[in-house]
């Protein structure tokens, strides 16, 4: 069991960390314009990342899997703490921190060290996607801006009742971007762990099974958990109030654009269904929440008439595309050389 | 949940409501205590004066009421510091509607006949200006795209009752039918006196104004 929970214990880090980190993309405006206090939003982050992970994790970090199927507990340790490491970099460097492009990275760097050919296919399809989801946002950020908008300007809502609404919009749409950053992000935290996973099914009385992918997926919901516990409210003071200086309404419209092309990413149900209608199907692939908020705050200014428009922010975007997974190979593949000539572990078979 | 927020929210509109009421109501008892003043229906100018003072201390219970409440309950915390700024320069209306009233009532000015309708007619423009700011922060909570109607509405009436103003300190300066000086002061310190309420609602359009682009989506 200690063997297990010290190998484990990297992707729990990250798991760690990415709670502290992307919490405030979802709730960091709400909490730094007091519409909805940091614990309850802090208990509906945990509470509905923990049901996405377990509930609807499974598509996303499949194809993580396909990507490089990391097959030895010790190997897959190495891969989550290169990962780990490298958003912590890049966290210290000031940009947005994607988990997706350093835990890809790390794999690549697996697949070179055991001479496991990484399959290109779905390399391209995950690359493809990370350029794809900044733009997505962006179009459901401008459209539901508008849509918004109007219903705002026609109704005649009184600013109180426009300002209830819109805390029970934050608190429904934050529950609905925690259960998407759950879903599709819990494969970056614990997908390279699934060829190894230590755990076996349980059945309960017969009525219900938890697999032992999903407990694997429960304990590192419960690790991202504990990250938006102890860390995201500092992230949300510092980070939350300075690059995401929204007015409610618009962060509600920012959450929700941003949450939807997670969901997009991440559901199984929505796949299947469209595939088959033999309709063009959203990849499951983890995707960068961050991202994803920059996408649609560019929406939203292309919607107020292209004022504002960051172009520092989009080119460190592309930065941490090619950056952020070079770095993360590079430190995986050391590593790994490490662990295996100097601690004699197994790190692949 | 919802109808835990809405409960108070919607009571909050009803006290907002209810306020913006009184500050109208304010601007009505002004002009008519001016009106009375100036027909020499002294009983009812006194009853005006009353009702006023009385309006003006329950006006300041509301206000602080929803004070309480924007607190308490952390409602609006966004705009909250906005929403409190404007009841309290609302307020700065009925406060001086009260206090030229009160002036009328103390000094008993000696308005002379071919005065009287300038006075008049600037207690009108004044008025005037009050219902109109009042609108424009009807319009702030509900309907955020009219306030600069109404403002501009506050604009014209506060630039029409400066020439009344002006017309009628000329007038008395110039007059020979007022004898001294001291009564020629006095006139045209009450008719900078009446003017100032639509100074004071005037100013309060500015703040709507600001508030608005702010609230902007």
């Amino acid at each position: 069991m200690l063997t297990i929970l010290f190998f484990l214990s990297s992707g729990l880090f990250l798991g760690w960390s990415l709670g502290a980190n992307n919490a405030a993309n979802i709730f960091g405006t709400a909490v730094v314009t007091k519409m909805i206090k940091f614990n309850t939003a802090a208990l509906i982050c945990s509470v509905f990342i923990i049901i996405g992970a377990v509930v609807s994790g499974a598509g996303a970090s499949h194809t993580l899997g396909e990507l490089g199927a990391v097959n030895e507990l010790a190997g897959a340790f190495i891969v989550a703490l290169a990962a780990a490491i490298t958003v912590m970099w890049m966290t210290k460097t000031g940009l947005p921190v994607p988990t997706s492009q350093a835990i890809v990275g790390a794999i690549i760097g697996w697949n070179f060290f055991s001479k496991t050919p990484t399959n290109i296919n779905s390399l391209y399809k995950i690359v493809g996607t990370w350029i794809f989801s900044p733009i997505l946002s962006a179009v459901f950020a401008f459209l539901l801006f508008h849509l918004i908008k109007k219903i705002v300007e026609n109704s005649k809502i009184h600013l109180m009742s426009l300002d209830s609404y819109t805390r029970i919009g934050l608190l429904l749409v934050g529950a609905f971007g925690s259960y998407s950053l759950g879903a599709n992000n819990i494969g970056n935290v614990m997908g390279v762990f699934i060829n190894s996973s230590p755990f076996k099914d349980i059945t309960f009385a017969g009525l219900f099974q938890l697999s032992s992918i999903q407990q694997l997926f429960l304990v590192g919901g419960i690790a991202i958990a504990f990250g938006v516990f102890t860390y995201s409210k500092k992230v949300m003071m510092t980070v939350g109030s300075r690059i995401f200086k929204l007015s409610p309404v618009t962060a509600l419209v920012v959450v929700l654009a941003s949450s939807i092309t997670l969901f997009l990413f991440a559901s199984q149900g929505l796949y299947d269904f469209l595939t088959s209608h033999h309709l063009p199907a959203f990849p499951l692939v983890p995707v960068s929440s961050s991202q994803a908020v920059v996408g649609s705050i560019m929406g939203i200014s292309l919607a107020k008439g292209g004022r504002n428009i960051n172009y520092k922010k989009l080119s460190q975007i592309s930065m941490g595309w090619i950056v952020t997974p070079v770095a993360s190979a590079i430190l995986a593949y050391v590593a790994l050389f490490f662990m295996q000539n100097v601690f004699m572990q197994n790190v692949f078979k | 949940m919802a109808k835990f927020f809405n409960s108070k929210s919607k009571q909050l509109e009803g006290d907002i409501d209810g306020y913006l009421d009184r500050v109208t109501k304010a601007g009505l008892i002004f002009q008519e205590g001016v009106k009375a003043y100036l027909n020499g229906k002294m009983d009812k100018f006194e009853r005006n004066f009353k009702d006023i003072t009385a309006l003006e201390s329950d006006a300041d219970n509301v206000r602080r009421d929803i004070k309480h409440k924007l607190y308490t309950f952390m409602l609006i915390p966004e705009s909250r510091g906005d929403v409190l700024g404007l009841l309290e320069t609302l307020d700065d209306i009925v406060d001086i509607c009260e206090k030229v009233l009160e002036q009328f009532s103390i000094e008993t000015p000696e308005i002379p006949e071919f005065l009287k309708s300038d006075f008049l007619e600037l207690s009108e423009l004044s008025c005037k200006t009050v219902e109109e700011v009042v609108k424009a922060a009807r319009a702030f909570f509900r309907e955020i795209g009219m306030v600069s109607d109404y403002v501009n509405k506050v604009h014209f009436y506060e630039h029409e009752a400066d020439d009344v103003e002006e017309h009628l300190k000329r007038s008395a300066f110039n007059s020979d039918e007022i004898k001294r000086f001291s009564h020629k002061v006095h006139m045209r310190y009450f008719a900078e006196k009446i003017a100032a309420v639509s100074d004071v609602a005037e100013s309060v359009a500015e703040r709507l104004s600001v508030y608005a682009i702010k609230r902007r989506i």
